[in-house]
């Protein structure tokens, strides 16, 4: 057990805990605030894990934009503020699925990996990462940017009751 | 750096993702549930960068940033249309909705089916 992995299982400890407390709370916007520590405490293992810019973007996109579209939708949707009793229905086949593919995936990984040992690779700094994409990946990155564009229309259409299918 | 901690912890946040999606009936939650799940696959990609030695270097950390980037591209689609169902029902819970109504003339006001 090294520094990391003691950070690793720490910053494992609080995203766990935060996503029971996210699938669990019956306060819509205590579990978008729950959201954001396990989002945080992701972007943490991925400082560890040495993948920097991929922790930036995850604090500027998922607790920056991802978070507060969330909440304005809580919001908007006129979701009460306090305890609501009728968030969930029965969670037994629930419980059982998303533990069978919990348990079974951490069971898969563990017995692939045990208790082995790697050595960290180079920083995934923003210059390593953006000559990765710009030589190797930029064909998806292209293809990314059309996506983000069809998404920002269909969201301006489905969101616009004036235009499409109504009479 | 023991690489089996950050992938166990990724498989319970994808479990608790895949419960959160089957157990929550207000929409706004599911979404949150769907980034969870979203979230480990992108764990489990960053990790692998670090045990797979592949030729092209950080293919992992490329491809969890094109998953955040597909990721915000579906909650904004996805809060539109959440909104939409919350203009059309006056309700986002997910199981009352009719999938089989008929559109728009008789909703001219909105109203929750029961």
């Amino acid at each position: 057990m090294t520094g990391a992995d003691v950070l690793l299982l720490a910053l494992g400890a609080v995203a766990v805990g935060s996503a029971v407390l996210v699938v669990h709370t019956d306060r819509l916007v205590r579990a978008g605030l729950y959201l954001v520590v396990c989002l945080g405490a992701i972007a943490g293992l991925y400082l560890v894990l040495t993948a920097e810019l991929v922790a930036w973007v995850q604090v500027l996109i998922y607790v920056g934009a991802v978070v507060v579209l969330l909440l304005f939708a809580v919001m908007l949707t006129r979701a009460p503020i306090g305890a609501a009793d009728d968030l969930d229905r029965p969670g037994l086949p629930a419980a059982l699925i998303g533990g069978g593919a919990g348990l079974g995936l951490a069971a898969l990984l563990v017995d692939a990996f045990r208790w082995s040992s790697v050595t960290l690779p180079s920083p995934g700094t923003a210059e390593s990462v953006g000559t990765a994409i710009f030589s190797s990946w930029v064909l998806p990155f292209e293809v990314l940017s059309v996506l983000l564009l069809a998404a920002l229309v269909g969201a301006i259409i489905v969101s616009r009751p004036d235009i499409g299918s109504r009479p | 750096m023991k690489p089996v901690i950050p992938f166990v912890t990724a498989a319970l946040l994808f479990g608790l993702g895949v419960y959160g999606v089957l157990r929550r009936r207000n929409a706004v939650l599911v979404l949150m549930a769907v980034e969870l799940m979203l979230n480990a696959v992108n764990l489990i990609l960053v990790t692998a960068d670090t045990t797979v030695r592949a030729t092209l270097p950080h293919g992992g950390q490329v491809f969890a940033l094109f998953v955040i980037v597909i990721a915000a591209a579906e909650v904004g689609v996805g809060l539109a249309i959440v909104l939409q169902l919350y203009r059309l029902r006056a309700s986002v819970v997910v199981d009352q909705v009719p999938l089989d109504a008929a559109p728009a003339s008789e909703l001219d006001e909105p109203r929750v089916r029961p």
